[in-house]
């Protein structure tokens, strides 16, 4: 029987059915619930990496070895994964490697929403695009025969819609696959200069022969129908065009790189109007029109954000927008918000009262750049608070150091954060890191990770002692504080702020959707001791809020009595209830 | 088998449980031998934000995603998000709204106020709109965290969705200590919309 399925779910079974015994991932929205989809199947081995590259060298190890590899990450991982991606391109697979690519348009749970597809051209591999859960998995498998009959690895690029889209799944049979033999092949895997330039002859070659498998390939088909228009579009806009534009002819292509020439030619010929729709970079229509082929594309479709089925009518089928309401306009914004009980709340509220200049990252704690807390300067990347911030100081001097603090997560330090505070010692900066330990990687999810002592399989192991790390890097002064006291943070701050060598401060208190603490109490506010002052509501918290008609804050069911807002009253009106 | 296609949108604020409530229905339609898609959402939105799911079912959905002006019915878990998604319901559609009020950001900081009133101004523009106390019923099932369910309750009945398919959808997809308490707050939930 048919079974719903998230896109990423399928992808997991996929490379389940298609003999993939390992699979490694840095988790990272859209893209987390592959390998921990994948980490419940028998007989498979799958990892939490620290990071993408990891996940990425793993993974080739893996190929090498003769094992059909999964591995998987969130567009801006295929970013740190790139290098070893980009090399292993030449080299090529023993057992099938297919990495998929979580891409991110509108920008749902990410710093920017890059196309990927761009990956596929530029490292000279093959691109897949399913638009659908079944798709997902098919593609998948078919994604393994691929990558070990050309010699290549296999990128298949998904979005966020159809990574967390349930659609109908009929699962297919589970086939063991044997590892492949090993034999020592330097010529192919040791990618010194002489070796590398023959390796680069046999990609260009590869090229060419999947250019012409894409021509022929099932995973482009065209689906006719009136030839006064035609539509080449790829994955999950693919279903937009059937939704909105019914009866029209359609390319649908399967595998974006290499595009399959002779195909589209072909299609361009027989339909009066060519249109391509593809979200984010023209990157089919780009290669089209160096063809000399007449087409539409981004003079029509917007190079920002999600596409949706209303736009491609509105665009193509003259369909009129429906009126709407709008009610919207009238109403707050709701952005998210760190959760009532979060230890990050503490820290950012104890940062902007201070009036530090705060590098960020990563992580749920980047919400604190968010009014009220307005706690952050900078964000850019998983692992970039540590050096931004020996930036900022090498070009502004000692002074300004003395009022700026990095501020990253555990996981994110783990991440990519570790040699940028090398790098803080070694070249003598002063920096002030703070390392929010909160025992997990939470925004994605609450996935484990090397200082959790925890596996993906939930199997205890050896726990990385960031401490000891730090420490070891040769940082001198390392202080752990509870986030919750906020004096106590305030104090510490200080005094590392002002000791002119590098220093770490480690708050350390798990997430609270972790440790529910229901009998951690209760809090009320004293009605006669409120003076509505409102300096309550500064933690930005959805557990305490603020009654207008009584000019009175009132305590929220959600409050997890975390106990930082009786700590900003002035008038000691926030009380524990007894008992 | 109805020919045309049921779009139900369901929003609310991340962490009221939409999600769940979304699969019960859309396992209603798998089990009905529908053609399903469901669309949602993870990562940063769910700590806190405005959140929609989708749930599309006929004889073939295409996108998973639903048309501003096409959902038969929008099942808020908070007050201003009914509003802010109405634009998508379709003229003759049904708003169920929980009189749920959570203070969004700007509201906590005090730089917008909150407008107490909005279910009433949904209601005033839209025909078919019914206010519930789905947490009060759910506490009077016995667990606050049911109200998802006395919604999805208020949803099938007004989609005609037969009873034992929910329950059979319930089982198989609320854990067994809970399954009792959902069931009950659905059959509460179906009579609310009755009554």
């Amino acid at each position: 029987m048919k079974k719903l399925m998230i896109g990423n779910a399928a992808i997991a079974r996929g490379a389940y059915e298609a003999g993939a015994t390992m699979a490694t991932a840095y988790p990272g929205t859209p893209s987390t619930e592959i390998v921990s989809s994948f980490a419940k199947y028998d007989g498979v081995y799958a990892e939490w990496s620290p990071n993408e590259k990891v996940a990425m060298e793993v993974g080739a190890g893996a190929s090498i070895g003769g094992a059909r590899t999964l591995v998987a990450m969130k567009h801006v991982g295929v970013n740190v994964a790139a290098d070893p991606l980009y090399t292993f391109a030449y080299t090529g697979v023993n057992g099938g490697l297919v990495i998929v690519s979580g891409d991110d348009p509108g920008m749902h749970s990410s710093q920017n929403e890059q196309d990927n597809r761009g990956y596929g051209r530029f490292a000279k591999l093959p691109v897949l695009e399913p638009a659908d859960s079944q798709e997902a998995l098919d593609f998948t498998r078919l994604a393994f025969d691929i990558s070990e009959e050309f010699d290549t690895p296999v990128m298949l690029r998904i979005t966020t819609r159809l990574a967390h889209s349930q659609t109908l799944v009929e699962e297919g049979e589970v086939k063991s696959r044997p590892l492949k033999e090993y034999k020592k092949n330097a010529a192919k895997y040791v990618m010194l200069p002489g070796n590398a330039r023959m390796r680069h002859i046999e990609v260009e070659k590869r090229m060419l022969k999947l250019q012409e498998y894409a021509e022929t390939a099932s995973l482009n088909r065209i689906e006719w129908g009136t030839k006064e228009l035609g539509i080449i579009t790829s994955g999950v806009v693919y279903q937009y065009v059937k939704e909105s534009l019914p009866g029209v002819s359609v390319l649908k292509l399967g595998i974006t790189n290499p595009l399959p020439q002779q195909l589209i030619r072909s299609f361009a010929a027989q339909v009066d109007r060519l249109v391509i729709i593809e979200e984010l970079e023209p990157v089919i229509e780009e290669q089209v029109k160096s063809w000399g082929i007449k087409v539409e594309g981004k003079e029509l479709f917007t190079l920002l954000g999600e596409y949706s089925p209303e736009m491609i009518g509105e665009r193509l089928a003259n369909v009129t927008p429906a009126p709407g309401y709008g009610l919207d306009k009238e109403i707050p914004a709701r952005p998210p918000l760190m959760c009532p009980g979060c230890p990050h709340r503490g820290v950012f509220h104890t940062l902007r009262k201070m009036k530090l200049v705060v590098m960020g990252d990563i992580g749920c704690y980047t919400l604190g750049a968010l009014s009220p807390l307005d706690g952050m300067d900078a964000c850019i990347c998983m692992g970039a608070s540590i050096g931004s911030a020996m930036g900022m100081e090498k070009a502004r001097g000692e002074e300004f150091a003395s009022k700026t603090v990095a501020v990253i997560g555990d996981s994110t330090f783990v991440h990519s954060g570790i040699t940028a505070l090398i790098d803080v010692v070694y070249n003598q900066g002063t920096s002030t890191v703070l390392i929010l330990d909160n025992d997990t990687t939470a925004m994605t999810g609450h996935q484990e990770h090397p200082a959790t002592g925890v596996t993906i399989r939930q199997q205890p192991t050896n726990k990385l002692d960031i401490e000891g790390l730090v420490r070891a890097i040769g940082v001198k002064t390392v202080r752990v504080v509870d986030p919750l006291k906020l004096d106590q943070l305030e104090a510490v701050l200080k005094e590392e702020l002002n000791r002119r060598e590098p220093s770490v401060i480690i708050t350390k208190r798990p997430c609270v959707l972790l440790n529910r603490t229901p009998d951690a109490g209760k809090y009320y506010v004293d009605n006669d001791l409120c003076t509505g002052c409102k300096l309550c509501l500064k933690a930005g918290c959805s557990g305490i809020y603020y009654l207008e008609e009584e000019k009175k804050a009132v305590m929220h069911s959600s409050c997890l009595a975390c106990g930082i807002c009786p700590q900003l009253c002035k008038f000691d009106a926030i009380k524990k209830v007894e008992g | 088998m109805q020919s045309q296609t049921t779009n139900i949108l369901i929003v609310g604020v991340g962490g009221q449980g939409t999600l769940l409530s979304s699969r019960i229905i859309a396992q209603v339609a798998v089990q009905m031998g529908y053609d399903v898609k469901v669309s949602e959402v993870h990562g940063m939105a769910q700590r806190g934000g405005s959140v929609v799911t989708q749930v599309r079912y006929g004889e073939k959905i295409y996108s998973p995603i639903i048309k501003k002006g096409d959902a038969d019915v929008i099942l808020a878990f908070e007050k201003i998000e009914a509003a802010r998604w109405l634009d998508y319901l379709k003229p003759d559609g049904l708003v169920i709204i929980n009189n749920e009020r959570v203070n969004p950001l700007p509201v906590m900081s005090g730089k917008a106020k909150y407008p107490d009133d909005i279910h009433e101004k949904v209601a005033a523009l839209i025909k078919k709109t019914v206010v519930v106390d789905a947490t009060d019923i759910a506490i009077r099932c016995g667990n606050i965290k049911a109200a998802n369910v006395v919604l999805v309750g208020m949803v099938s009945q007004a989609l005609g969705l037969p009873a034992e398919e929910v329950e059979k959808a319930i089982r198989a997809i609320v854990p067994a200590k809970a399954v009792d308490v959902n069931l009950q707050a659905f059959q509460y939930g179906a009579r609310h919309l009755t009554n």
